[in-house]
């Protein structure tokens, strides 16, 4: 409904008539906000059960020697919790929190097709099953790693057809669809249902940073399928696209895995930008730094994830000029991502900062950001990452990105916007604990792993030389904390769900159109569409957002 | 996106209008990313047989010398053709002459059958699999992943034909015949390039 307001026509008063209790979460509503919240309920599930095999590998680690699961069981173990984590919990929770907020924050009604949101969300639990059901399949569950590169991933020591590989591949490629139409759904919301008003550079950076993630789903997933598409000829056929015993190209499979995966990875740090840019200015009570230039870097960052993959395959045979020239583009693409470091810390700047749960979490994760940024620049340096390719670098580095970062900027977001999808206040010392116990659990968790990784420690192996075992027992308490540091989350959001204190429109007095309405938003968000008049982000400058805030 | 419910009948109707255009609008545009981002698993697939050509050791299976390019050539006319014919499909419907778009879409899906019998035809009478070295992979995956697509698009045809025959149907235009157009002329380029690849490059 852009750009045309129809006041007259909108008189619709028996809107909200929708059955308002709990039992809608667990049915095929069409509704954005329930699916949003579905959507983070089922991811954060698992969260816990890739948290379970994040235990069970920590838990094996603690020694040197491989004592607690046997070798396959422990193959089994970091290639489910990988995929666990990205495909089950980080890409739908921040589907998630797009759902729910894109159609509020850009004053639409609901998403452009809401039943095929419907339809996205619910291939879900089912891919999840699939997943997970292959642990009763003889042979039990893939054991190539997240990446299931050829030739380890066509073994099939079972012989069966339903093997572990097989149910992995099914489960990649039904995520795919569900993402690809998830993702034609926001991208359409966000052109085409914007409110009167609601210009490009008047839309949220969150929104910017969804579009932008978004996009990238659309042309990376494809790719992603293509190549999964010939493994699972490979595995089940019998070709040899990727068998090189019979004339394939392993290396064209990692091709089109990170051509894709790289990507991927700012299909998730890139709204957790989008959280941190919204939560800095109303924690600090002053406008976002150079917003324009933060709204657009991220689409800069849509276009050079597309030329970076390379960085993954430094040591797969790669030739110079491809070395030298993805060792460039990866660098580039620290520029726009330093502009954004510059306007979040001139954000705060000289801000009243209030250190509200949400805040510290959000500040906690810039901090682990920041870290994992330079990790990153190293090793994008060929010389740098020749050495510490497939070393235990690698994982500290993106997980300071993916649990420093993400994890803590998701949990920001649930906590900020948690009065509005509830209409209650969350505990504020429970959250302060989690905050607490998060920082620690990861920094006592993957720090040790960068010097690990730079005396040589291999990644997925379950058992090592003796001399890393000081920095793997520090790792595995810091694992095992972490682990606990959900506990408070949960008390804390399921009491405070049931019996949290009661909260107005607009507990943290932020700007924006989610905040015009009622905690929780009613059906169909608005009376009336809102009529924006001025910018995001009006801190300190006493100008309206709308100019029917009171029909809203 | 507007809730309809007891108001009043000409301002409930203008407010339908208005939703039905626009959510029509909002679906085409959906359908234009969707289609967008299918065409990169066929360029996806492209690249990787692209790859494969100018870099295997043995391309051709061992007493294959190449493909037949004679038939594949007449049905490359009949399916590019089919998108002609389908345009005037359209322009019978927008012209509300029912019975004209019947008759052209019903050819159109003649067209797309022949093609996909023809396709049949070719695979029996090869002499490589599926599993013949990265040349049979990569030309049956091709082939087989267009042909999945040709068949998909007829079947939305036959979908679209038993439409038009509920009364009034296609009275304002009609979001799936523009879309299984649309998909055909998608499919027809993708077999453009591919017959490029397959045949003409060898
Ligand atoms: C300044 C920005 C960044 C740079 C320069 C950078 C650079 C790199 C490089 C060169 C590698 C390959 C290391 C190797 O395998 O030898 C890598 C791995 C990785 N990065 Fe980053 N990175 C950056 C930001 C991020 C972000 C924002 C994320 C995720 C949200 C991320 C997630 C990952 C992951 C998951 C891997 C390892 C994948 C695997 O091997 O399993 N990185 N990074
Ligand atoms: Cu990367």
């Amino acid at each position: 409904m852009t750009n045309i307001s129809i006041p007259e026509i909108d008189i619709d008063t028996n809107r909200s008539h929708e059955p308002e209790d709990w039992r809608r979460f667990f049915g095929f509503s069409t509704d954005h906000k329930v699916i949003g919240i579905q959507y983070i309920v089922t991811a954060f599930f698992f969260f816990l059960v890739g948290g379970v095999f994040a235990m069970i590998i920590r838990g094996e680690l603690l020694t040197p020697e491989s004592d607690l699961v046997d070798r396959t069981v422990y193959n089994a173990m970091f290639t489910m919790h990988g995929t666990v984590m990205l495909f089950l919990w980080t890409f739908p929770v921040l589907a998630g929190l797009a759902n729910y907020l894109v159609p509020l924050m850009i004053g639409a009604r609901d998403m452009a097709f809401p039943r095929l949101n419907a339809i996205a969300f619910w291939m879900i639990p089912i891919f999840g099953i699939v997943l997970i059901g292959s642990f009763l399949v003889p042979g039990g569950p893939a054991q190539s790693g997240w990446w299931s590169y050829p030739p380890v991933s066509l073994q099939n020591p079972s012989g069966n057809l339903i093997n572990g590989q097989f149910l992995w591949l099914l489960a990649i490629v039904l995520s795919g669809i569900s993402s690809i139409l998830g993702a034609i759904n926001i991208v359409t919301t966000i052109f085409r249902m914007r409110a009167p008003g609601m210009t490009w550079f008047r839309m949220p950076v969150f929104v910017w940073a969804v579009l932008s993630a978004q996009i990238i789903q659309l042309f990376g997933l494809p790719a992603l399928t293509a190549g999964a598409v010939l493994l699972l000829c490979d595995l089940v056929a019998g070709t040899s696209f990727y068998d090189p015993a019979k004339g394939g190209d392993p290396v064209l499979f990692q091709h089109f895995f990170w051509f894709y995966s790289h990507p991927a990875v700012y299909v998730i740090i890139l709204p957790v930008f989008g959280i941190f840019s919204e939560l800095f200015p109303v924690y600090a009570r002053k406008p976002l730094f150079g917003y324009k230039v933060v709204a657009v870097s991220s689409l800069i960052i849509t276009g050079l994830s597309a030329v970076v993959w390379v960085h993954h395959m430094f040591a797969s045979g790669t030739p110079g000029w491809m070395r030298m020239l993805f060792m460039f583009t990866t660098m580039l693409i620290s520029v726009p991502t330093g502009i954004k470091v510059f306007a979040w810390v001139g954000t705060i700047w000289g801000g009243k900062l209030r250190l509200d749960t949400p805040m510290l979490f959000a500040m906690g994760g810039l901090v682990m950001f920041v870290f994992s940024g330079i990790t990153g620049i190293m090793l994008a340096a060929v010389p740098v990452d020749i050495h510490v390719n497939n070393t235990y670098f690698v994982v500290g580095h993106f997980h300071y990105v993916i649990y420093g970062a993400t994890v803590m900027g998701i949990y920001a977001a649930l906590y900020h916007w948690f009065p509005k999808m509830t209409g209650r206040m969350y505990n504020e010392g429970l959250g302060k604990l989690h905050f607490a116990l998060t920082f620690l659990g990861t920094n006592l968790n993957f720090f040790p792993m960068h010097p690990l990784g730079l005396q040589g420690m291999p990644r997925r192996v379950a058992s090592y030389d003796p001399e890393f075992a000081f920095w793997n027992v520090i790792a595995s308490l810091g694992g095992f904390l972490l682990g606990m540091s959900t506990l408070p989350f949960l008390v804390n959001i399921v009491g405070s769900w049931v019996q949290g204190k009661k909260v107005s429109a607009n507990p943290w007095r932020a700007i924006g159109l989610e905040w015009l309405i009622a905690s929780p938003p009613p059906h169909e968000n608005f009376e009336e569409l809102p009529i924006v008049v001025a910018e995001p982000y009006g801190y300190g400058m006493n100008e309206p957002l709308v100019s029917n805030a009171d029909k809203l | 996106m507007i809730n309809t419910s007891e108001i009043d009948n000409s301002i409930e109707s203008a407010a339908q209008n208005i939703a039905h255009h626009d959510e029509s609008d909002n679906r085409m545009f959906g359908f234009i990313i969707f289609l967008l981002s299918e065409s990169v698993v066929f360029l996806g697939f492209f690249i990787g047989y692209y790859v494969y050509k100018t870099n295997a050791v043995d391309w051709l299976p061992a007493g294959v010398s190449g493909l037949e390019i004679r038939e594949p050539a007449i049905n490359t006319v009949i399916l590019v053709s089919s998108s002609f014919v389908i345009y005037i499909a359209e322009r019978c419907l927008r012209q509300q002459n029912l019975w004209g778009f019947r008759f052209f879409w019903l050819l159109t899906m003649l067209m797309g059958s022949y093609f996909l019998y023809g396709q049949i035809i070719e695979w029996q009478g090869l002499k490589f699999g599926f599993t013949s070295g990265l040349f049979g992979g990569t030309f049956y995956l091709l082939t087989g992943f267009h042909g999945l697509h040709v068949l998909t698009g007829v079947l939305l045809q036959s979908l679209m034909l038993i439409r038009s025959f509920i009364p009034g149907n296609y009275d304002k235009g009609e979001f799936g015949v523009e879309a299984t157009s649309l998909f055909w002329h998608f499919v027809d380029v993708i077999w453009i390039i591919l017959f490029l690849l397959l045949y003409v490059w060898q």
